[in-house]
């Protein structure tokens, strides 16, 4: 259920290198050179940078391997750095890495960026200043121990030298062990500088003056422009014929590619190509496109949910999560049982900025320019088209909005099959349509909960849901054996991420079953917040129903449920804390209007492996005709050690109105196997007159940190639900909550 | 032909009737801080000023232009770029992703040149059309604000 095995950047290395030559600059990073070996530090840098070079000027450029798609990342990973090297934030500027196999899986997601690389990150600015000191102690005399850093100003008993001036020198190449890189001893928290401090995003500025680079602002000599025309069905369609008799008046016009696309991220794609995206996309819409649907035609959104009803009923091909003491027998000796079954639609990314790629072949090797979250993936996909690794070059953007979806790389397949065919420099666009209708949208799910109880209290906990699984499509290295002890039983944690919950609990058991028909028809993605983010709306909606029941406050529920008993030790405490901040800070239990309640949830998304400890509480008035409006969301977050707690609290503000969007606003339609949206027209996530009041703030801890950018989301939905409920007696169990939902509730 | 004056410079854009104005600073004129989201005027990554007034560029063919009209972009806005919703911007730390906040300031600059102070409620008003998918609304507000008493 987690995946703290993955290969994290520095954790797994031989030693840490760092190089110097007469080129002027100093690169460190870990050394690909066996440890012990001696590294000549002359004749130009030896070792490629990985973190970050130094330069004679004094400028520090560090490489981000993470996407920079509204968090602020670089500028998170740049303190981090920073802090340790102690070589000026004012020297400090960020260079986003392409793609790099010595920062391992390169992936941006799951909330983990700062969770992944604060240690090597730390320890790469420790081990730099480290070979700093040595380095001016045996330019200016005596030992490192008589010097000090400040700022990127070394002083101490020889005098005063700059880290530009050391670079400029050149300095003897240092390797410290893998052993001497854990022995750093890094700095206690209050002696932080960098750490904890509202530092201005770095990426912010060109942000405000229309000079940041996206993908979609990549521009190549001689090159043309690629609009896909979307086939009928969301996937599994092939062309048969194209007649483009009507395009040819469009003046720019050139000519029309079938894409085939051997590794199926993408079907029955068409594209137009022109001299401009405007004649382009004209074209594309005079393109009369004839089709083999394919087998997913006739598919429907309520058929995925009854495929999802059927296999939870019928327990076909689930897999076992989960199985704590024996929550079949105890649910059996019950006194009494509750159950209920949470559903959730299909949603869509809709970054703004639209999939687009740019691409250049020449001599055999692939320029391509683009914003991308999963670039292990994308050379794999690239490779597999035939291209060899190193004639593979990927020039990362700033991202218009991730979100999940570019963790998918079908848009850079699609542009790179394209410039194959037509033999010239493509820039590739998809149209908003094509966006909508052909995104990679988080699975239908359905969760059933069970619980029986005894004396009044839980005595068994089953959870049993169904939906797509991403990682089985997109990344099936992600899947993990479930405990049967039959390897070839997998299943994807990351549509069940969160039903792991932190309560304790007796017995307790986790099912959960792949939807195969979802799986074909309606390829999933990984969207902001992922499998906690319906997990836990089913969790904390049935935490409520067991309070209702049981006669019990909700908010003493869960606070004596956080025990943090066996396995929960450490976290349930630190969840419990941040709840009860929450509910005191909401003026939870006061008196609420007629219609108005306050509802609440608590979160530990994304992993029980690095969670966030967050809690909502959603101040909801419900009015007689189901309509309701959501006045005020109270959420916090412990994620340990913060960085940066103005881009902390951004992302915590950001996605608690992404749950909010998703919760109220949002509304897939899949029907006949398509995507029913065109536009913002009829897919209509939130504007600003639907923003609540927004209280979000911080519980500070010095634990290690995890992430911020999507538990706010997955505890929004939960508390909407709960104070709906508590306000009317309406208990709506499927998302998004409309209207005519919670009308037929009361 | 067009003569358009883009960001206080003569500009002749050649390009067929009905192309988006969008189009026609971004490609033809390298003015890439103006972003297209939706192509329908739907989300306001897009906007710009004509002769003073916030437009949809994705809406707004070429020729429905007249020679001679004021085109400002981002690019143009202040130029040094720091127009005090700029300004405003970077203080409250406004942009995630920052795609729509081009749009988002040059549809809150056409607020601010005729209402110096203007309420929530008609910021939200003015606003409702942009749309931004990191929901930096809050934010975006505050800034508004703060750049009216600058």
């Amino acid at each position: 259920m987690t995946y703290q095995d993955k290969p994290k950047a520095g954790l797994t290395r031989r030693g840490f290198m760092i190089a110097a030559g007469a080129t002027g600059a100093i690169s460190m990073g870990y050394g690909l050179l066996p440890s012990g070996a001696h590294a000549a530090g002359h004749g130009g840098m030896i070792s490629p940078s990985m973190f970050f070079d130094i330069h004679a000027d004094g400028a520090v450029t560090v490489h981000v391997a993470k996407a920079e798609m509204g968090q602020h990342v670089g500028t998170a990973l740049a303190q981090v750095l920073a802090e340790e090297l102690d070589c000026g934030w004012e020297n400090i500027n960020i260079k986003y890495v392409g793609f790099d196999p010595r920062h391992g899986l390169h992936i941006t997601g799951g909330s983990w960026s700062v969770n992944w690389t604060f240690d090597a990150l730390s320890r790469a600015g420790a081990a730099g200043k480290i070979a700093l000191l040595e380095a001016a102690a045996a330019k200016l005399g005596g030992t490192a121990a008589d010097y000090t850093a400040v700022d990127g100003v070394i002083s101490g008993s020889g005098g005063k030298v700059t880290y530009g001036e050391l670079a400029a020198d050149g300095i003897e190449a240092r390797q410290l062990s893998e052993d001497e890189m854990k022995a750093l001893v890094l700095k206690a928290p209050a002696d932080r500088k960098l750490i904890g401090k509202p530092v201005p995003a770095l990426d912010i500025p060109d942000k405000v003056r229309g000079k940041a680079m996206y993908g979609i602002d990549a521009s190549l000599p001689g090159m043309v422009y690629a609009v896909p025309v979307p086939a009928p069905v969301r996937y599994g369609a092939s062309v048969t014929a194209v007649d483009d008799s009507a395009a040819k008046a469009i003046p720019g016009y050139e000519q029309h590619v079938i894409v085939t696309d051997p590794l199926g991220t993408q079907t029955g794609f068409v594209m137009a190509i022109a001299n401009s995206y405007w004649a382009a996309k004209q074209a594309g819409d005079a393109l009369k496109i004839t089709y083999d649907l394919g087998p997913n035609a006739a598919v429907t959104l309520a058929d995925i949910h009854a495929e999802n009803d059927r296999l939870i009923a019928s327990g076909e091909n689930s897999r076992l999560v989960l199985n704590d003491g024996d929550a079949d027998a105890a649910m059996g000796g019950a006194e009494d049982m509750h159950e209920a079954t949470y559903s959730t639609g299909m949603n869509i990314h809709a970054p703004l900025e639209p999939m687009n790629c740019t691409v250049e072949i020449k001599d055999g090797v692939y320029d391509i320019h683009a914003g991308n979250q999963f670039q292990t993936l994308l050379m794999g996909l690239i490779g597999a088209l035939g291209v060899a690794p190193e004639n593979i070059r990927f020039h990362q953007y700033v991202l218009g909005g991730g979100f999940g979806r570019r963790l998918d790389c079908d848009y850079v397949v699609q542009a790179c099959l394209t410039a194959q065919a037509i033999g010239k420099p493509v820039k590739m666009i998809y149209s908003r349509e094509v966006d909508m209708q052909m995104d990679f949208t988080r699975p239908a799910a359905t969760i059933k909960m069970e619980a029986g109880l005894k004396g009044g209290k839980i005595d068994a906990w089953k959870s049993t849901s169904a939906s797509a699984w991403a990682s089985a499509r997109q990344a099936p290295a992600f899947l993990a054996p479930d405990l049967s002890g039959d390897e070839e039983k997998k299943y994807d944690g990351f549509a069940v991420n969160g039903a792991d919950h932190w309560y304790t609990m007796a017995n307790q058991k986790i099912l959960l079953t792949m939807n195969e028909v979802a799986q074909g028809a309606l390829p999933p993605g990984h969207l902001r917040s992922v499998g906690p983010g319906w997990q836990f709306f089913a969790v904390e909606s049935f935490i409520d129903e067991l309070a209702a029941k049981t006669g019990t406050d909700p908010l003493e529920m869960r606070l004596s449920l956080l025990d943090g008993a066996g396995k929960n030790a450490g976290g349930a405490e630190r969840l419990k804390n941040v709840l009860s901040q929450v509910a005191e800070r909401a003026g939870y239990g006061t008196a609420q209007a007629a219609g108005t309640a306050i509802g609440l949830s608590a979160v530990s998304a994304q992993e029980r492996g690095s969670p966030s400890w967050t809690a909502c509480a959603a101040n909801v008035t419900v009015n007689a005709d189901g309509s309701y409006k959501v006045n005020k969301l109270t959420i916090a977050s412990d994620v340990g050690t913060v960085v940066n707690p103005n881009g902390v609290l951004a992302q915590i503000s950001g996605s608690a109105m992404w749950g909010l969007s998703i919760t109220s606003l949002e509304e897939g339609v899949f029907e006949e196997g398509a995507i029913q949206h065109l536009n913002f027209d009829s897919y209509t996530p939130a504007r600003m007159s639907d923003l609540p009041e927004i209280d979000a703030f911080l519980v500070p801890s010095d634990n290690y940190p995890t992430g911020c950018g999507e538990p706010g989301t997955t505890a929004v939905a939960p508390a909407i639900a709960n104070a709906i409920a508590t306000a009317t007696g309406a208990r709506v169990r499927s998302l998004p909550i409309t209207a005519a939902k919670v009308k037929a509730a009361m | 032909m067009k003569s358009l004056v883009v960001n206080g410079a003569a500009a002749k854009i050649d390009l067929p009737d009905g192309t988006p104005l969008l189009w026609a600073v971004r490609e033809a004129l390298n003015l890439t801080g103006t972003k297209f989201g939706c192509g329908a005027g739907l989300c306001g990554a897009c906007t710009v000023h004509v002769n003073g007034k916030a437009v949809r560029s994705c809406q707004t063919a070429i020729n429905s232009l007249a020679d001679g009209d004021e085109i400002t972009t981002i690019e143009g806005l202040d130029p040094a770029g720091e127009h005090p919703l700029q300004l405003a911007w970077i203080e409250e730390q406004v942009p995630q992703c920052g795609y729509c906040q081009s749009g988002q300031i040059m549809q809150a600059a056409e607020l601010l040149a005729s209402n110096s102070n203007p309420t929530d409620d008609e910021i939200t008003a003015h606003m409702a059309g942009n749309l931004c998918r990191c929901m930096t609304y809050d934010r975006i507000q505050t800034a508004i604000k703060r750049a009216a008493k600058a």
